[in-house]
Protein backbone atom coordinates (compact mmCIF):
# COMPACT_ATOMS: atom_id res chain seq x y z
CA UNK A 1 0.00 0.00 0.00
CA UNK A 2 1.32 3.41 -0.58
CA UNK A 3 0.89 5.45 2.35
CA UNK A 4 -1.58 3.94 5.11
CA UNK A 5 -4.84 5.63 3.94
CA UNK A 6 -6.92 3.29 1.96
CA UNK A 7 -10.25 1.80 1.20
CA UNK A 8 -11.96 -1.21 3.45
CA UNK A 9 -12.03 -3.75 0.52
CA UNK A 10 -8.01 -3.02 0.29
CA UNK A 11 -7.24 -3.05 3.70
CA UNK A 12 -9.13 -7.02 4.25
CA UNK A 13 -7.56 -7.99 1.25
CA UNK A 14 -3.91 -7.01 1.82
CA UNK A 15 -3.90 -7.85 5.58
CA UNK A 16 -6.28 -10.12 7.00
CA UNK A 17 -5.64 -13.97 5.44
CA UNK A 18 -7.32 -17.87 5.96
CA UNK A 19 -6.15 -19.11 9.21
CA UNK A 20 -5.05 -15.20 10.97
CA UNK A 21 -5.37 -15.10 15.04
CA UNK A 22 -7.62 -11.20 14.88
CA UNK A 23 -9.09 -9.63 17.33
CA UNK A 24 -12.40 -7.27 16.62
CA UNK A 25 -13.07 -7.27 20.30
CA UNK A 26 -12.05 -4.44 22.22
CA UNK A 27 -14.40 -2.13 23.12
CA UNK A 28 -16.80 -4.82 24.03
CA UNK A 29 -20.09 -2.80 23.40
CA UNK A 30 -18.42 0.27 22.03
CA UNK A 31 -16.89 1.04 18.83
CA UNK A 32 -17.10 -2.19 17.41
CA UNK A 33 -15.95 -2.66 13.80
CA UNK A 34 -18.41 -4.22 12.51
CA UNK A 35 -17.45 -2.29 8.60
CA UNK A 36 -14.49 -4.33 8.89
CA UNK A 37 -16.00 -7.46 9.70
CA UNK A 38 -18.56 -7.67 7.21
CA UNK A 39 -15.73 -6.88 4.74
CA UNK A 40 -14.13 -9.86 5.77
CA UNK A 41 -17.31 -11.67 5.28
CA UNK A 42 -17.74 -10.26 1.89
CA UNK A 43 -14.26 -11.53 1.16
CA UNK A 44 -14.89 -15.33 2.28
CA UNK A 45 -12.19 -15.50 4.68
CA UNK A 46 -11.85 -18.70 6.64
CA UNK A 47 -10.43 -20.59 9.46
CA UNK A 48 -10.17 -17.35 11.44
CA UNK A 49 -9.37 -17.64 15.42
CA UNK A 50 -11.52 -14.70 16.93
CA UNK A 51 -10.03 -13.36 19.87
CA UNK A 52 -12.20 -11.56 22.78
CA UNK A 53 -12.85 -10.15 25.15
CA UNK A 54 -16.73 -9.59 24.02
CA UNK A 55 -17.71 -8.02 20.32
CA UNK A 56 -21.31 -7.86 21.00
CA UNK A 57 -22.96 -9.42 18.09
CA UNK A 58 -20.11 -9.12 15.71
CA UNK A 59 -18.22 -12.38 16.36
CA UNK A 60 -21.63 -14.67 15.66
CA UNK A 61 -21.61 -13.07 12.23
CA UNK A 62 -18.46 -13.86 11.63
CA UNK A 63 -19.03 -17.53 13.47
CA UNK A 64 -22.49 -18.01 11.22
CA UNK A 65 -21.03 -16.88 8.24
CA UNK A 66 -18.23 -19.78 8.16
CA UNK A 67 -15.41 -17.57 8.68
CA UNK A 68 -13.99 -18.52 12.01
CA UNK A 69 -12.96 -22.36 13.40
CA UNK A 70 -12.01 -21.00 16.88
CA UNK A 71 -13.24 -18.81 19.24
CA UNK A 72 -10.80 -17.34 22.76
CA UNK A 73 -13.08 -14.85 24.35
CA UNK A 74 -15.33 -14.42 27.88
CA UNK A 75 -18.49 -14.04 26.33
CA UNK A 76 -20.38 -14.48 23.01
CA UNK A 77 -23.51 -13.93 22.07
CA UNK A 78 -25.70 -10.43 21.61
CA UNK A 79 -25.36 -8.69 24.58
CA UNK A 80 -28.95 -7.01 24.56
CA UNK A 81 -30.95 -10.10 23.85
CA UNK A 82 -28.21 -12.89 25.39
CA UNK A 83 -27.51 -15.30 23.21
CA UNK A 84 -25.57 -16.14 19.94
CA UNK A 85 -27.68 -18.30 17.53
CA UNK A 86 -24.60 -18.61 14.95
CA UNK A 87 -22.52 -19.60 18.00
CA UNK A 88 -24.64 -22.05 19.24
CA UNK A 89 -25.67 -23.84 16.10
CA UNK A 90 -21.56 -23.45 15.88
CA UNK A 91 -20.45 -25.24 19.05
CA UNK A 92 -23.47 -27.23 19.63
CA UNK A 93 -24.31 -28.62 16.08
CA UNK A 94 -20.98 -27.64 13.52
CA UNK A 95 -22.80 -25.66 11.62
CA UNK A 96 -21.92 -23.91 9.41
CA UNK A 97 -18.79 -25.13 10.28
CA UNK A 98 -17.02 -26.69 13.50
CA UNK A 99 -16.12 -24.30 15.74
CA UNK A 100 -13.23 -24.84 19.05
CA UNK A 101 -14.57 -22.40 21.93
CA UNK A 102 -11.50 -21.94 24.65
CA UNK A 103 -13.24 -19.85 27.36
CA UNK A 104 -11.64 -17.01 29.10
CA UNK A 105 -12.68 -14.78 31.79
CA UNK A 106 -12.20 -10.79 30.71
CA UNK A 107 -9.78 -10.09 33.16
CA UNK A 108 -7.38 -12.95 31.89
CA UNK A 109 -8.39 -11.91 28.27
CA UNK A 110 -6.75 -8.48 28.75
CA UNK A 111 -3.93 -9.94 30.55
CA UNK A 112 -3.13 -12.71 28.07
CA UNK A 113 -3.09 -9.79 25.09
CA UNK A 114 -1.04 -7.78 27.74
CA UNK A 115 1.92 -10.63 27.92
CA UNK A 116 2.08 -10.57 24.34
CA UNK A 117 1.99 -7.02 23.47
CA UNK A 118 4.66 -7.16 26.46
CA UNK A 119 6.99 -9.95 24.96
CA UNK A 120 6.57 -12.17 27.70
CA UNK A 121 5.44 -15.38 27.59
CA UNK A 122 2.62 -15.35 30.49
CA UNK A 123 0.60 -13.21 32.97
CA UNK A 124 -0.70 -13.90 36.23
CA UNK A 125 -3.62 -13.41 37.91
CA UNK A 126 -5.43 -14.77 41.12
CA UNK A 127 -8.51 -14.95 39.06
CA UNK A 128 -9.91 -18.20 38.00
CA UNK A 129 -9.15 -20.21 41.04
CA UNK A 130 -11.48 -23.03 41.78
CA UNK A 131 -13.13 -22.69 38.63
CA UNK A 132 -13.32 -25.20 36.14
CA UNK A 133 -11.28 -22.89 33.41
CA UNK A 134 -8.24 -24.70 33.89
CA UNK A 135 -9.45 -28.04 33.75
CA UNK A 136 -10.73 -26.90 30.20
CA UNK A 137 -8.04 -25.62 28.06
CA UNK A 138 -3.99 -25.45 28.49
CA UNK A 139 -3.51 -21.62 28.78
CA UNK A 140 -4.16 -21.03 31.99
CA UNK A 141 -1.36 -22.91 34.22
CA UNK A 142 -0.71 -23.13 37.85
CA UNK A 143 2.33 -22.13 38.96
CA UNK A 144 4.14 -21.42 42.23
CA UNK A 145 5.32 -17.77 42.96
CA UNK A 146 9.21 -18.02 43.87
CA UNK A 147 8.93 -15.51 46.91
CA UNK A 148 6.03 -16.79 48.48
CA UNK A 149 5.76 -20.49 47.08
CA UNK A 150 1.50 -19.19 47.16
CA UNK A 151 0.23 -21.00 43.99
CA UNK A 152 -1.01 -18.22 41.30
CA UNK A 153 -2.52 -18.58 37.96
CA UNK A 154 -0.44 -17.88 34.94
CA UNK A 155 -2.14 -16.58 32.11
CA UNK A 156 -0.43 -17.91 28.34
CA UNK A 157 0.46 -14.73 26.56
CA UNK A 158 -2.59 -13.93 23.73
CA UNK A 159 -0.35 -13.09 20.51
CA UNK A 160 -2.55 -12.22 17.29
CA UNK A 161 -1.86 -11.60 13.46
CA UNK A 162 -4.54 -8.85 13.36
CA UNK A 163 -5.89 -6.39 15.41
CA UNK A 164 -9.14 -4.79 14.16
CA UNK A 165 -10.29 -1.47 15.64
CA UNK A 166 -12.78 1.40 14.87
CA UNK A 167 -11.61 5.33 17.10
CA UNK A 168 -13.30 8.48 16.48
CA UNK A 169 -10.00 9.91 15.04
CA UNK A 170 -6.71 9.74 13.52
CA UNK A 171 -4.41 11.23 11.48
CA UNK A 172 -3.37 9.62 8.12
CA UNK A 173 -0.48 8.18 9.83
CA UNK A 174 -2.82 6.24 12.17
CA UNK A 175 -2.01 7.87 15.35
CA UNK A 176 -5.72 7.55 16.74
CA UNK A 177 -7.19 9.65 20.08
CA UNK A 178 -10.39 6.88 21.46
CA UNK A 179 -12.76 8.83 23.91
CA UNK A 180 -14.81 6.46 26.62
CA UNK A 181 -13.79 3.24 27.63
CA UNK A 182 -10.83 1.36 25.98
CA UNK A 183 -11.72 -2.35 26.60
CA UNK A 184 -8.63 -4.05 25.79
CA UNK A 185 -7.69 -1.50 23.02
CA UNK A 186 -4.37 -0.79 23.81
CA UNK A 187 -3.33 -4.23 24.61
CA UNK A 188 -4.78 -5.91 21.19
CA UNK A 189 -2.58 -3.09 18.96
CA UNK A 190 0.66 -4.04 20.27
CA UNK A 191 0.14 -7.46 20.80
CA UNK A 192 -0.86 -7.89 17.06
CA UNK A 193 1.45 -7.99 14.35
CA UNK A 194 -0.55 -6.19 11.84
CA UNK A 195 -3.60 -3.02 12.77
CA UNK A 196 -6.51 -2.34 10.53
CA UNK A 197 -7.77 1.26 11.57
CA UNK A 198 -11.13 2.74 10.65
CA UNK A 199 -12.55 5.88 12.17
CA UNK A 200 -15.17 8.58 11.90
CA UNK A 201 -12.65 11.11 10.88
CA UNK A 202 -9.48 11.99 9.19
CA UNK A 203 -7.71 15.33 11.15
CA UNK A 204 -4.38 16.80 10.90
CA UNK A 205 -1.29 15.84 13.14
CA UNK A 206 -1.11 18.71 14.75
CA UNK A 207 -4.96 18.66 16.31
CA UNK A 208 -3.75 15.54 18.20
CA UNK A 209 -0.53 16.67 19.69
CA UNK A 210 -2.39 19.35 21.60
CA UNK A 211 -3.92 16.11 23.93
CA UNK A 212 -1.12 13.42 23.46
CA UNK A 213 -2.93 11.16 26.36
CA UNK A 214 -5.64 10.27 24.39
CA UNK A 215 -3.79 9.59 21.65
CA UNK A 216 -3.74 5.55 22.66
CA UNK A 217 -2.58 4.33 19.44
CA UNK A 218 0.49 5.58 17.53
CA UNK A 219 0.33 5.18 14.05
CA UNK A 220 3.71 3.10 13.67
CA UNK A 221 1.74 0.03 15.00
CA UNK A 222 -0.86 0.86 12.51
CA UNK A 223 -1.00 -0.62 8.59
CA UNK A 224 -4.15 0.81 7.29
CA UNK A 225 -6.09 3.80 8.26
CA UNK A 226 -9.78 3.26 6.98
CA UNK A 227 -12.40 6.63 6.92
CA UNK A 228 -15.64 4.70 7.67
CA UNK A 229 -18.39 7.26 9.11
CA UNK A 230 -20.70 4.46 11.19
CA UNK A 231 -18.15 2.02 10.89
CA UNK A 232 -19.13 0.61 14.17
CA UNK A 233 -22.95 0.84 13.54
CA UNK A 234 -25.44 -0.54 15.91
CA UNK A 235 -22.45 -0.34 18.81
CA UNK A 236 -22.15 2.93 20.17
CA UNK A 237 -19.35 5.29 19.71
CA UNK A 238 -18.82 7.61 21.91
CA UNK A 239 -19.13 11.32 21.22
CA UNK A 240 -20.28 10.49 17.61
CA UNK A 241 -23.43 8.04 17.90
CA UNK A 242 -25.87 6.18 20.36
CA UNK A 243 -26.15 1.83 20.25
CA UNK A 244 -28.73 1.08 17.67
CA UNK A 245 -31.20 -0.94 19.95
CA UNK A 246 -33.51 -1.78 17.62
CA UNK A 247 -31.00 -3.21 14.70
CA UNK A 248 -29.56 -5.40 17.11
CA UNK A 249 -32.53 -6.91 18.60
CA UNK A 250 -33.87 -7.52 14.68
CA UNK A 251 -30.63 -8.88 14.25
CA UNK A 252 -31.37 -11.66 17.13
CA UNK A 253 -34.73 -12.28 15.90
CA UNK A 254 -33.22 -12.71 12.34
CA UNK A 255 -30.41 -14.87 13.63
CA UNK A 256 -32.56 -17.63 15.21
CA UNK A 257 -32.54 -19.94 12.61
CA UNK A 258 -29.89 -20.28 9.44
CA UNK A 259 -32.42 -19.42 6.84
CA UNK A 260 -33.11 -16.10 8.70
CA UNK A 261 -29.37 -15.11 9.29
CA UNK A 262 -28.92 -15.84 5.38
CA UNK A 263 -31.49 -13.45 4.37
CA UNK A 264 -29.83 -11.03 6.96
CA UNK A 265 -26.84 -11.50 6.00
CA UNK A 266 -28.30 -10.90 2.23
CA UNK A 267 -29.32 -7.74 3.08
CA UNK A 268 -27.04 -6.26 4.89
CA UNK A 269 -23.62 -7.40 4.11
CA UNK A 270 -23.80 -9.30 1.03
CA UNK A 271 -26.53 -6.91 -0.51
CA UNK A 272 -24.08 -3.84 0.24
CA UNK A 273 -20.42 -3.70 -1.62
CA UNK A 274 -19.36 -1.44 1.04
CA UNK A 275 -19.93 0.61 4.16
CA UNK A 276 -21.18 3.36 2.13
CA UNK A 277 -24.03 1.36 0.37
CA UNK A 278 -24.74 -0.19 3.91
CA UNK A 279 -25.00 3.59 4.91
CA UNK A 280 -27.46 4.38 2.45
CA UNK A 281 -29.64 1.41 3.02
CA UNK A 282 -29.98 1.87 6.52
CA UNK A 283 -30.97 6.08 5.24
CA UNK A 284 -33.54 3.83 3.24
CA UNK A 285 -35.21 1.99 6.42
CA UNK A 286 -34.65 5.05 9.08
CA UNK B 1 -52.48 2.03 49.48
CA UNK B 2 -50.89 -0.39 47.37
CA UNK B 3 -48.18 0.33 44.95
CA UNK B 4 -48.20 -2.58 41.99
CA UNK B 5 -44.73 -3.61 41.00
CA UNK B 6 -43.54 -6.09 38.73
CA UNK B 7 -41.22 -9.10 40.11
CA UNK B 8 -38.24 -7.57 38.02
CA UNK B 9 -38.52 -3.95 39.87
CA UNK B 10 -38.82 -5.75 43.32
CA UNK B 11 -35.37 -7.73 42.37
CA UNK B 12 -33.85 -4.26 41.02
CA UNK B 13 -34.76 -2.60 44.55
CA UNK B 14 -33.74 -5.37 46.29
CA UNK B 15 -30.38 -5.12 44.00
CA UNK B 16 -29.93 -1.35 44.78
CA UNK B 17 -29.98 -1.89 48.59
CA UNK B 18 -27.00 -4.00 48.59
CA UNK B 19 -25.12 -1.17 47.32
CA UNK B 20 -24.21 0.64 51.11
CA UNK B 21 -23.70 4.01 50.69
CA UNK B 22 -19.78 4.82 49.54
CA UNK B 23 -19.66 1.81 48.25
CA UNK B 24 -17.49 0.84 45.56
CA UNK B 25 -19.74 -1.44 43.21
CA UNK B 26 -18.62 -3.42 40.41
CA UNK B 27 -21.54 -3.35 38.14
CA UNK B 28 -22.13 -6.31 35.67
CA UNK B 29 -24.49 -6.64 32.39
CA UNK B 30 -28.13 -6.37 32.41
CA UNK B 31 -29.90 -5.93 35.42
CA UNK B 32 -27.23 -4.67 38.05
CA UNK B 33 -26.66 -1.43 35.59
CA UNK B 34 -30.45 -0.54 36.85
CA UNK B 35 -29.71 -1.25 40.10
CA UNK B 36 -26.46 0.98 40.53
CA UNK B 37 -28.58 3.89 39.16
CA UNK B 38 -31.78 3.08 41.42
CA UNK B 39 -29.22 2.95 44.47
CA UNK B 40 -27.45 6.00 43.08
CA UNK B 41 -30.44 7.95 42.99
CA UNK B 42 -32.09 6.66 46.55
CA UNK B 43 -29.85 5.95 49.56
CA UNK B 44 -26.45 5.50 48.16
CA UNK B 45 -25.29 9.07 46.50
CA UNK B 46 -21.72 8.70 47.45
CA UNK B 47 -21.70 5.03 46.01
CA UNK B 48 -18.69 4.96 42.55
CA UNK B 49 -19.37 2.41 40.16
CA UNK B 50 -16.56 0.33 38.18
CA UNK B 51 -17.86 -1.55 34.78
CA UNK B 52 -15.48 -3.89 33.30
CA UNK B 53 -15.39 -1.99 30.10
CA UNK B 54 -13.07 0.44 31.36
CA UNK B 55 -15.79 2.94 32.76
CA UNK B 56 -15.78 4.64 36.46
CA UNK B 57 -18.76 6.54 37.32
CA UNK B 58 -19.66 8.92 40.20
CA UNK B 59 -22.73 9.76 38.91
CA UNK B 60 -25.61 7.73 37.65
CA UNK B 61 -26.37 7.59 33.68
CA UNK B 62 -27.56 9.99 32.00
CA UNK B 63 -30.82 7.82 30.99
CA UNK B 64 -31.71 4.34 29.74
CA UNK B 65 -28.61 1.97 28.76
CA UNK B 66 -29.02 -1.07 27.57
CA UNK B 67 -25.46 -2.18 27.99
CA UNK B 68 -22.41 -0.30 29.88
CA UNK B 69 -21.43 0.73 26.37
CA UNK B 70 -24.36 3.21 25.68
CA UNK B 71 -24.02 7.02 25.10
CA UNK B 72 -25.85 7.28 28.50
CA UNK B 73 -23.24 5.48 30.88
CA UNK B 74 -20.33 6.88 28.78
CA UNK B 75 -21.69 10.88 28.93
CA UNK B 76 -20.74 12.01 32.59
CA UNK B 77 -17.82 9.12 33.02
CA UNK B 78 -15.64 10.19 36.22
CA UNK B 79 -12.89 8.34 34.42
CA UNK B 80 -13.08 6.19 31.03
CA UNK B 81 -10.09 3.45 31.21
CA UNK B 82 -9.16 -0.05 30.17
CA UNK B 83 -10.46 -3.09 30.93
CA UNK B 84 -7.77 -4.44 32.69
CA UNK B 85 -7.36 -1.24 34.80
CA UNK B 86 -10.21 -1.35 35.89
CA UNK B 87 -9.95 -5.33 36.44
CA UNK B 88 -6.71 -4.71 38.39
CA UNK B 89 -8.85 -2.57 40.84
CA UNK B 90 -10.91 -5.15 41.57
CA UNK B 91 -8.19 -8.17 41.79
CA UNK B 92 -6.12 -5.29 44.32
CA UNK B 93 -9.12 -5.45 46.28
CA UNK B 94 -10.69 -1.87 45.82
CA UNK B 95 -14.32 -3.25 45.30
CA UNK B 96 -16.86 -3.78 48.02
CA UNK B 97 -19.82 -5.04 46.52
CA UNK B 98 -20.14 -7.10 43.02
CA UNK B 99 -22.54 -7.82 41.05
CA UNK B 100 -23.48 -10.97 38.74
CA UNK B 101 -26.00 -13.31 37.24
CA UNK B 102 -25.94 -16.87 35.30
CA UNK B 103 -27.76 -19.67 34.26
CA UNK B 104 -26.89 -22.30 36.78
CA UNK B 105 -26.22 -22.00 40.79
CA UNK B 106 -25.18 -24.47 43.48
CA UNK B 107 -25.90 -24.43 47.49
CA UNK B 108 -21.99 -23.61 47.52
CA UNK B 109 -22.24 -20.72 45.30
CA UNK B 110 -20.75 -21.59 42.49
CA UNK B 111 -22.28 -20.17 39.48
CA UNK B 112 -22.19 -21.60 35.77
CA UNK B 113 -22.48 -18.96 32.42
CA UNK B 114 -20.44 -21.36 30.19
CA UNK B 115 -22.09 -24.67 29.06
CA UNK B 116 -25.09 -26.93 30.50
CA UNK B 117 -25.31 -30.54 29.17
CA UNK B 118 -24.98 -29.90 25.24
CA UNK B 119 -26.42 -25.97 25.50
CA UNK B 120 -23.19 -23.69 25.02
CA UNK B 121 -23.80 -20.43 26.58
CA UNK B 122 -22.15 -16.97 26.06
CA UNK B 123 -19.55 -17.56 28.90
CA UNK B 124 -18.41 -15.67 32.13
CA UNK B 125 -17.24 -11.70 30.60
CA UNK B 126 -16.24 -10.91 34.07
CA UNK B 127 -18.73 -13.14 36.28
CA UNK B 128 -15.64 -15.28 37.43
CA UNK B 129 -13.35 -11.72 37.96
CA UNK B 130 -15.89 -10.24 40.04
CA UNK B 131 -16.49 -13.41 42.13
CA UNK B 132 -13.20 -13.92 42.57
CA UNK B 133 -12.33 -10.20 44.25
CA UNK B 134 -15.62 -8.49 45.45
CA UNK B 135 -15.69 -8.33 49.21
CA UNK B 136 -19.34 -9.26 48.47
CA UNK B 137 -20.82 -10.58 45.87
CA UNK B 138 -24.60 -10.63 44.80
CA UNK B 139 -26.33 -13.19 42.48
CA UNK B 140 -29.42 -11.95 40.63
CA UNK B 141 -31.29 -14.65 38.47
CA UNK B 142 -34.52 -16.46 37.78
CA UNK B 143 -35.79 -19.15 40.80
CA UNK B 144 -36.63 -21.95 38.85
CA UNK B 145 -35.11 -25.93 39.86
CA UNK B 146 -33.27 -26.34 36.50
CA UNK B 147 -31.29 -23.64 37.50
CA UNK B 148 -30.73 -24.13 41.25
CA UNK B 149 -29.11 -27.60 40.91
CA UNK B 150 -27.26 -29.40 44.19
CA UNK B 151 -23.66 -29.05 41.94
CA UNK B 152 -22.80 -26.59 38.88
CA UNK B 153 -22.24 -28.55 35.26
CA UNK B 154 -19.16 -26.01 35.18
CA UNK B 155 -17.80 -23.52 37.79
CA UNK B 156 -17.50 -20.38 35.92
CA UNK B 157 -17.39 -18.05 39.15
CA UNK B 158 -16.02 -19.32 42.29
CA UNK B 159 -16.77 -16.82 45.50
CA UNK B 160 -14.26 -15.67 47.33
CA UNK B 161 -17.22 -15.01 50.23
CA UNK B 162 -20.71 -15.73 51.29
CA UNK B 163 -22.99 -14.61 48.68
CA UNK B 164 -26.44 -12.80 49.04
CA UNK B 165 -28.53 -14.67 45.92
CA UNK B 166 -31.83 -12.31 44.43
CA UNK B 167 -34.06 -14.23 42.72
CA UNK B 168 -37.57 -13.70 41.16
CA UNK B 169 -39.07 -15.49 44.78
CA UNK B 170 -36.72 -14.43 47.30
CA UNK B 171 -33.27 -13.14 49.17
CA UNK B 172 -30.96 -15.95 50.18
CA UNK B 173 -27.65 -16.79 51.40
CA UNK B 174 -24.88 -18.84 50.29
CA UNK B 175 -22.21 -20.64 50.45
CA UNK B 176 -22.68 -21.12 55.03
CA UNK B 177 -23.38 -24.29 55.45
CA UNK B 178 -27.22 -25.15 53.46
CA UNK B 179 -28.76 -22.22 51.85
CA UNK B 180 -30.77 -19.69 54.35
CA UNK B 181 -33.49 -17.89 53.30
CA UNK B 182 -33.29 -14.19 54.56
CA UNK B 183 -36.03 -13.32 53.56
CA UNK B 184 -39.63 -14.43 50.49
CA UNK B 185 -40.98 -11.61 48.32
CA UNK B 186 -44.06 -10.99 49.16
CA UNK B 187 -47.15 -13.54 48.27
CA UNK B 188 -44.42 -16.37 48.11
CA UNK B 189 -44.72 -19.67 49.76
CA UNK B 190 -42.24 -21.55 51.08
CA UNK B 191 -43.47 -24.40 48.87
CA UNK B 192 -42.81 -22.63 46.33
CA UNK B 193 -39.03 -21.96 47.20
CA UNK B 194 -38.59 -25.63 47.76
CA UNK B 195 -40.60 -27.00 45.03
CA UNK B 196 -38.16 -24.82 42.07
CA UNK B 197 -35.40 -25.29 44.58
CA UNK B 198 -32.70 -28.39 44.00
CA UNK B 199 -30.81 -27.96 47.11
CA UNK B 200 -32.30 -28.03 50.61
CA UNK B 201 -33.10 -24.60 52.12
CA UNK B 202 -33.03 -23.23 55.77
CA UNK B 203 -36.37 -21.26 56.18
CA UNK B 204 -35.63 -20.20 59.80
CA UNK B 205 -36.22 -16.69 60.97
CA UNK B 206 -36.85 -15.52 56.93
CA UNK B 207 -38.75 -12.44 56.36
CA UNK B 208 -40.63 -10.46 53.87
CA UNK B 209 -38.56 -9.20 51.18
CA UNK B 210 -40.19 -5.33 51.75
CA UNK B 211 -41.92 -4.08 48.63
CA UNK B 212 -40.01 -1.38 46.61
CA UNK B 213 -40.82 2.00 48.14
CA UNK B 214 -42.02 4.88 46.22
CA UNK B 215 -39.15 6.69 45.64
CA UNK B 216 -37.31 3.22 44.24
CA UNK B 217 -40.28 2.37 41.84
CA UNK B 218 -39.61 6.39 40.71
CA UNK B 219 -36.01 5.56 40.14
CA UNK B 220 -36.58 2.02 38.17
CA UNK B 221 -38.97 3.87 36.00
CA UNK B 222 -37.03 7.02 35.11
CA UNK B 223 -34.26 4.69 34.03
CA UNK B 224 -35.80 1.98 32.47
CA UNK B 225 -39.24 4.20 31.17
CA UNK B 226 -40.53 1.56 28.81
CA UNK B 227 -39.72 -1.60 31.00
CA UNK B 228 -37.23 -3.00 28.67
CA UNK B 229 -35.41 -4.72 31.96
CA UNK B 230 -38.40 -4.58 34.39
CA UNK B 231 -41.61 -5.83 32.40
Amino acid sequence: MNGKLTSMHDAVAALVRDGDRISAACGLEARIPYAAGHEIIRQGRRDLTLVGPISDALYDQLIGAGCARAVEAAWVGNVSTGLGYNYRRAVEEGVPCPLASVDYTNLTVALGLRAAADGVPFAITRSIAGTDFARQTDVFRSIVDPWTGESVMAVKAIPLDVAIVHAQRADENGNAQVLGNLGTTVESVRAAKRCILSVEEIVPAESLTITPNATVIPGFLVDAVVLEPLGAHPAPVPGISERDHAFYAAYSDAARTRDGFAAWRAQWIDGVSDRRAYRERLRMFA
Amino acid sequence: MSVTYTPRELMVAAAARQIRDGNVAFVGMRLPLLGFAVAKTTHAPHAIGLFENGLIREDPPAGFVVTMGDGPNQRGATSATSLADVMGLLQGGRVDVGFLGGAEVDERGDLNTNIVGKTRLPGSGGASDIAAHAKRCVYIMEHERRRFVPRVHFITSHPRASVTLITTLGIFVLGEGPARAISLHPGVTRATVTAETGFPVVFHKASMTAPPSTAELAAVRHFDPDGFWTR
